[in-house]
């Protein structure tokens, strides 16, 4: 990189003359990385936005116990519902902004004229997304679900389950997030696209969680949110470069 | 690979009711600049975005080196910088950090090159300001930097002379003639005169329906 205009001793002469070295074609993991870099600056820029979805996450959680009972056992029942319903909520709160700031200021038009593959930039944008909110959300589980009267030993588990599910979360939001993307105030229609389609991960989230909690084996339903989770990535991103398409007409 | 050069070839394209391009053809050879004119509302940036694929035009085509722009429209992107008349900056970042997210998605930049890009268009001593907090014409300047940096033959560039200062419109100029010196191809919307040598230019009028 540097060696480029050592070679030339003249910075300036970059501007393009013919014979002067070439800076080689960004990799598509170039591509991808600086794509992700790009949003995590940008989001730790603006935390206020990172936070909100976690602190939704939060409050929901640690106000159950005081509204519903603070006995053990019932709080237990309800746990795993708790759980997985405010991680959806959060993860659908934290959609909107997936893809609207670069749709606004004309990255995603960049984006799509790089000659690197949109599918792929979409996918590096969803993977970022997760570790914004995904990542985060599971490593709170485990404070929510104490809070919500899970033992100890099935706190691991939980932290699993909601890794997994909200990886298939994001990819899922990730196409209603760029459908709605021409649309404005779209945070109704996106939550009206983007529930149904989640519905599989809440239950086998849920299901899961619930397992764990009783100390039984949970393999099963995490089997089928990790099918999820692949299926997701291979599809939604197709499915998300699509959507900003047809939003940048 | 020898670039052969730019046609576009009867394309329509509407817009619900208008007709917004009607028909529009040219053909521009290597070391030409395009200079789309019209009113406002002629399509400018229409005529601009269906070029770059950014829409779809009805009928018509693109030829670029000879070659329908659809059969490769990957390889057709990543020898074209479109700048739109928003420069599309991140108002967080600043201005050398988008500068390299921008185009480190297609070329390996490092920091020198950035920044002697920077300092050409006379950004240097604002690179590391937020962009939120520059004017129109330093925004405009930033992208500006972008042009050198891309390294390709085409730019397509949709009122590059705005918001800028005299010296800033000479800099547009001299940007220009020197992309067409090395054989490079440039499609300028704007209403106002480009400061190009008038030999180098030709002319597209745009009527409004």
């Amino acid at each position: 990189m540097s060696n480029v205009s050592a070679a030339t001793g003249q910075p300036l002469a970059l501007a393009g003359e013919e014979g002067g070295p070439r800076p080689a074609p960004a990799s598509m993991l170039d591509a991808a990385r600086l794509v992700l870099l790009r949003d995590l600056k940008l989001a730790f820029r603006r935390r206020g936005q990172l936070v909100q979805p976690l602190a939704f996450f939060a409050m929901v959680t640690t106000l159950f116990p005081l509204a519903v009972s603070p006995e053990l056992s019932r709080l237990r029942e309800v746990a795993p519902g708790v759980l997985w319903v405010a991680a959806l909520l959060a993860s659908l709160l934290a959609l909107e902004f997936l893809f609207r700031d670069d749709a606004h200021d004309g990255t995603l038009e960049q984006y799509s004229l790089s000659g690197q593959p949109l599918t792929w930039l979409m996918l590096a944008k969803t993977v970022t997304h997760w570790l914004l909110t995904g990542a985060p959300l599971a490593l709170m589980a485990p404070l929510a679900a104490l809070s919500l009267g899970a033992p100890g030993a099935s706190l691991p588990g939980i932290v699993i389950c909601v890794a997994v599910g909200t990886v298939a979360l994001s990819l899922i939001g990730s196409i209603g997030a760029a459908l709605t993307l021409g649309i404005r105030r779209s945070g109704v229609l996106l939550a009206l696209l983007t529930l149904p389609l989640s519905l599989p991960v809440l239950i086998f989230g849920a299901r899961a969680t619930e397992l764990a909690i009783r100390g039984a084996a949970y393999g099963a339903p995490l089997e089928l949110l990790g099918a999820m989770a692949i299926l997701g990535v291979t599809l939604a991103p197709l499915a998300a470069a699509a959507g900003v398409r047809i939003s940048l007409e | 690979m020898p670039i052969q050069g730019l046609q576009a070839e009867n394309l329509h394209l509407w817009r619900g009711e208008r007709h917004v391009l009607d028909g529009v053809a040219f053909t521009l050879p290597p070391g030409f600049c395009l200079h789309v004119a019209g009113a406002n509302g002629s399509g400018k940036t229409t005529l601009l975005r269906a070029v770059c694929g950014l829409l779809y035009s009805e009928s018509g085509r693109v030829l670029w080196n000879g070659r329908d722009v659809s059969e490769d429209l990957a390889g057709f992107h990543s020898g074209l910088i479109y700048i739109g008349h928003e420069p599309p900056l991140k108002s967080d970042l600043s201005a050398l950090e988008n500068l390299r997210y921008w185009l480190g998605v297609r070329r390996r930049l490092g920091p020198t090159l950035l920044e002697a890009a920077l300092q050409r268009v006379g950004a240097g001593a604002f690179r590391d300001r937020p962009v939120r907090t520059l004017s129109a014409g330093q925004k405009r300047r930033v992208a500006l930097a972008a042009l050198s940096l891309a390294l390709v033959p085409l730019w397509l560039l949709d009122e590059p002379t705005t918001n800028l200062d005299a010296a800033g419109q000479q800099l547009v100029g001299t940007l220009i003639e020197e992309q067409l010196a090395r054989g490079g191809l440039v499609l300028a919307a704007t209403h106002q005169e480009l400061p190009v040598a008038r030999e180098r230019v030709r002319r597209l009028e745009l009527a409004v329906e």
